[in-house]
């Protein structure tokens, strides 16, 4: 295990996230909150000290400047598919750590294991909270609470790639995106890492401004716009409001709102190709296709069983729309109290939080792409059960899937199941209704945020005890470095020296 | 620039390695999906999977858009189709490599008529190098600066030689020829010397030096070894074919030992001059009924690296004075020195090396850019050749006036097609040819990116 290495890169993104957390500092000192303004400050000290002291741990051997012939010499045995594993769920668990700070410094949240579970449920762009009067909080930390959405929708690592000198040619950081990106597969959009990260971030970025001029279009005031812009793009789901999107009566900004996160679903190299020109291959994706055929599937299904609650059908239609689309992506705002809607409905609702978004989106859950390509496998299986010699083989897009890519899915499949049941076994303690255990855990696994009865739209998570919140922070944590980053990071093999 | 690079094998593995490096964004193409993904872990590229010689796959590539297509598969018809439908798709420069001696012939023609940039042939400079090396048996490696004026020549100081244990500043008197030590190798790491650096038994010298005075250079060190002229070929690879022609048309007499005998039959027909063995080249009876302890030099190039390496060491063994072995696998040159392996010749690096040399080339838009580069003793070091072409503040000033960055030599001013090896009084003009050797690592893209600015 190469620890200068992985201190090198943890103590890159505790500076990161120092230099992020300046915004909410300059929040709290406009808007006069004394309280959080210390706590910022801080926060960013602390972050500024031990990122220093990490630094300078991985500098001994400065690896950009590393001379050609001691092309070994350089972090000793370099970046491996292990330290890329460790990185990733070092660096989440040590950013969401840090996070929690101002929350707590602050005075806002008392309890730290709640400052941990509203912080993990940011970064992993979930939006379940356990505050149950969201209102009160000053706005600093508001911002800062939305903003950690923003941040873990497109991944810290992947900002890292964008930003951080890496010597020329090197493939190394491949394995971090790959173990921060969603998906069964990872590509890069061009030739070079640095260049794929900024691309992302550019887009990511140009989308959340286009939304906030939306936003703003419908009357909503900037730091709102903001805000929601932000829990939006990262498909998270944090509001300011207690009642969520539903305290703004507006029509056009919850379809807005619908729309936006209906594309921050979609795999982002829909939007690469797109701007390449290339929108015909880009709408030929047949992940971009079921992704949208659900959607709609799912809003005619669910309006036509809602109908009898509202007044109009296009009401139903409206009200449908927004909560699928809030669902599917794995967002989680809400504009009516959906848990009291008919069980039919609600089932599907519950299928959409364990199928999520596109892979390469912000979104979380096992992704639409798992599922097409879980059940392109099960086809062939079938079929080879009947017709024992044919061959077949899977593709997605006319191009044939490698087996390790669908290996990789049934592993995916078969981790997440049992951190499932493990997880409803560890809630089941508290003793609440089946509704609350189970959609509790998908919720958190799938980065979804509301769940069913006790944790619907308008529960939390509160009445919860420590180790629930932490296990289901360490569910949010999973689902959104796909299950084995996290896991791999407690495995004793993942420490053993190289031998 | 944007490269894309078709077929990652050996040498389009280390040229996307190499290139990549140096900064240009490169997409491999292969339809082998597990040298694909190695490739993309290892170095920043990106990959598509498929066949390179279908537009398809070459769109997916984007090559309408890129500077530069290199065709290095196995077949050569694939990588010419490749040239041609990345031509037709507006790529600007193509490169194949080709090592059908049977295309060979034609390579005018393809550059003329089929639009490639460059055709090149792996074996084929193999042979050449070997032959080079040949001529001068004393020197392990010989590069060609200034269209082949001035050589990078490297050399080993053996026991017993004038040189060792003398300082460095002596050489000039020792040797009585204008050339001048540009870097020692010694344990592995190579440094630029100094005239007070004192030189030992087992040194590796890069000597640069006019290309006219080789022979009086070797004969005042003392380690003139006269042409060869007796040479044993082990293996008879295509490889052999083009040495045996050259050799054989500078009256060598050369002995050929190949196992197949079908080969056999070809060679002796295409080679009528030089005797063919049917026979296992590793067999040490063999060899010396073969009268391997007679010759003036034993070149290995049968396909294993293995048994090159073995039967290198043995004609050192029993006092062969030349030995030159072909290895593929570069990565373990270290292992191999002061074990008897003089001189080694990788097809795929010398391939790797033309290209990246046209490449460099590519970029060259300014005056005072790189025209050429080299990479020396095993890559540790590099030969930068500049052509000055405007005038710029460093031209007109004595050297010994001028301050260069560490670790890094002027070897050589090259001025109306004279070679001046410089010393402290001599100056770099408009329109001379300046070569360089350094051991750094910064990237040295213009003459002046050499020199330590005053106006800071």
């Amino acid at each position: 295990m190469n620890i200068r290495a992985i201190g090198f890169y943890i103590g890159h993104i505790l500076r990161i996230e120092g230099v992020l957390l300046v915004p909410a500092l300059l929040i709290a000192l406009f808007c006069h909150e004394r309280e959080s303004l210390h706590a910022f400050g801080i926060t960013i000290l602390i972050l500024a000290v031990l990122s220093m002291a990490l630094l300078s741990l991985g500098r001994r051997g400065p690896f950009w400047k590393r001379r050609r012939d001691a092309e070994n010499s350089r972090f000793g045995e370099g970046i491996h598919a292990r330290e890329g594993f460790v990185i990733t769920a070092l660096g989440w668990i040590a950013l969401s750590l840090f996070g929690a700070f101002p929350f707590y410094l602050s005075g806002a949240i008392p309890s730290f294991v709640d400052c941990w579970f509203e912080t993990v449920s940011g970064f992993t762009t979930t939006g379940a909270t356990i505050l149950s009067e969201i209102e009160g909080l000053p706005n600093s930390l508001l911002y800062w609470r939305s903003f950690t959405h923003w941040i873990g929708g497109m991944g810290v690592l992947v900002f890292l790639l964008a930003i951080i000198p890496m010597s020329k040619g090197n493939g190394e950081t491949f394995h971090l995106l790959r173990a921060e990106s969603p998906g069964p597969s990872v590509g890069k959009l061009t030739p070079t890492m640095r260049h794929t990260a900024r691309l992302l971030y550019a887009i990511y970025v140009a989308l959340t401004v286009i939304m906030i001029g939306f936003l703003l279009a419908g009357g909503m005031p900037l730091f709102d716009s903001v805000v929601h812009a932000f829990a939006t793009a990262g498909t998270g789901g944090f509001s300011i409001k207690n009642a969520s999107i539903a305290a703004y009566g507006s029509h056009y900004l919850q379809t807005v709102i619908a729309v936006f996160m209906v594309l921050f679903g979609v795999n982002f190299n829909v939007f690469y190709l797109i701007l390449c020109g290339r929108a015909s291959q880009a709408l030929r994706s047949e992940e971009l296709r079921t992704y949208l055929g659900i959607i709609f599937g799912a809003t005619f299904l669910i309006a036509l069983n809602i109908q009898p609650q509202f007044s109009s059908l296009g009401d139903a239609f409206h009200h449908s729309f927004f909560q699928v689309s809030s669902i599917m992506t794995t967002t989680g705002f809400s504009t009516v109290d959906f848990n009291l809607w008919p069980e039919f409905s609600r089932m599907i609702l519950i299928a959409l939080i364990i199928i999520g978004a596109c892979a390469g989106s912000t979104g979380g859950g096992i992704k639409v792409a798992r599922v097409i390509i879980l059940w392109k496998a099960l086809k062939g299986e079938m079929q080879r059960m009947l017709r024992p010699r044919t061959v077949r083989v899977v593709c997605m897009d006319g191009k044939q899937l490698d087996s390790h890519v669908i290996r990789g899915v049934f592993a995916y499949m078969t981790g997440f199941i049992a951190v499932c049941l493990l997880s409803f076994l560890c809630i089941s303690i508290e003793n609440y209704d089946m509704e609350t255990t189970v959609t509790s855990v998908l919720t958190c696994i799938g980065n979804v945020g509301p769940g069913l009865s006790i944790v619907g739209p308008m529960g939390n998570f509160s009445h919860f005890s420590i180790v629930s919140k932490l296990v289901l922070s360490a569910d949010m944590l999973i689902g959104r470095l796909e299950i084995f980053p996290f896991i791999l990071l407690f495995s004793p093999t993942t420490w053993k020296s190289r031998t | 620039m944007k490269i894309v690079i078709v077929g990652d094998g050996k040498v389009g593995y280390t040229l996307t390695k190499r290139l990549s490096q140096e900064g240009h964004d490169i997409v491999v193409i292969d339809n082998n999906r597990s040298v694909l993904l190695q490739s993309q872990e290892a170095l920043d590229v990106a990959v598509v999977d498929g066949n390179g010689a279908s537009v398809e796959v070459q769109r997916e590539a984007g090559v309408g858009s890129s500077d530069l297509l290199i065709a290095a598969t196995s077949g050569d018809e694939t990588n010419l189709l490749c040239c041609m439908v990345a031509r037709k798709l507006g790529c600007r420069h193509t490169i194949a490599r080709v090592r059908n001696p049977e295309y060979d012939q034609q390579t005018r023609f393809l550059k003329d008529e089929l639009g490639l940039s460059m055709v090149i042939n792996p074996e084929k400079a193999a042979a050449l190098e070997i032959f080079r090396l040949l001529q001068y048996p004393s020197f392990l490696k010989r590069d060609s600066f200034a269209k082949g004026s001035v050589e990078l020549v490297e050399l080993k100081i053996k026991e017993n030689n004038v040189l060792a244990n003398t300082r460095l500043d002596q050489f000039r008197t020792l040797s009585n020829v204008n050339a001048l030590v540009c870097a020692v190798e010694r344990g592995g790491m190579v440094s630029i010397p100094k005239g007070s650096f004192s030189l030992q038994v087992g040194d590796k010298l890069t000597i640069a030096t006019d290309a006219g005075d080789l022979v009086r250079l070797i004969k005042n060190l003392g380690v003139y070894t006269p042409k060869a002229q007796h040479v044993m070929i082990i293996g008879g690879s295509r490889t052999a074919k083009y040495l045996a022609q050259r050799l054989i048309s500078s009256k060598v007499k050369l002995t050929i030992i190949e196992k197949n005998e079908k080969r056999c039959q070809e060679l002796s027909e295409t080679l009528p001059e030089a005797t063919i063995v049917h026979g296992n080249g590793t067999e040490q009876g063999l060899l010396i009924e073969e009268g391997i302890r007679k010759m003036d030099a034993v070149v290995t190039l049968t396909g294993m690296d293995e048994e090159n390496l073995i039967v290198s060491m043995f004609a050192d063994f029993i006092g062969v004075p030349k030995s030159v072995t072909k290895i593929n696998r570069t990565e373990y040159n270290n292992v191999y020195e002061n074990k008897g392996i003089d001189s080694i010749v990788s097809p795929k690096l010398l391939t790797t090396n033309e290209i990246i040399r046209y490449v460099r080339a590519m970029d060259d838009t300014t005056g005072g850019s790189v025209v050429t580069l080299y990479r020396i003793v095993d890559g540790k070091a590099e030969a930068l050749e500049f052509s000055i072409k405007n005038d710029a503040p460093y031209n007109n000033i004595p050297l010994h006036k001028l301050r260069l960055k560490p670790d890094i030599l002027i070897a050589s001013i090259i001025r109306a097609r004279k070679v001046i090896i410089p010393s402290g009084n001599d100056e770099i003009r408009k329109g001379d040819t300046v070569i360089i050797v350094t051991t750094t690592d910064h990237a040295i893209a213009e003459l002046r990116d050499i020199f330590i600015r005053d106006d800071a």
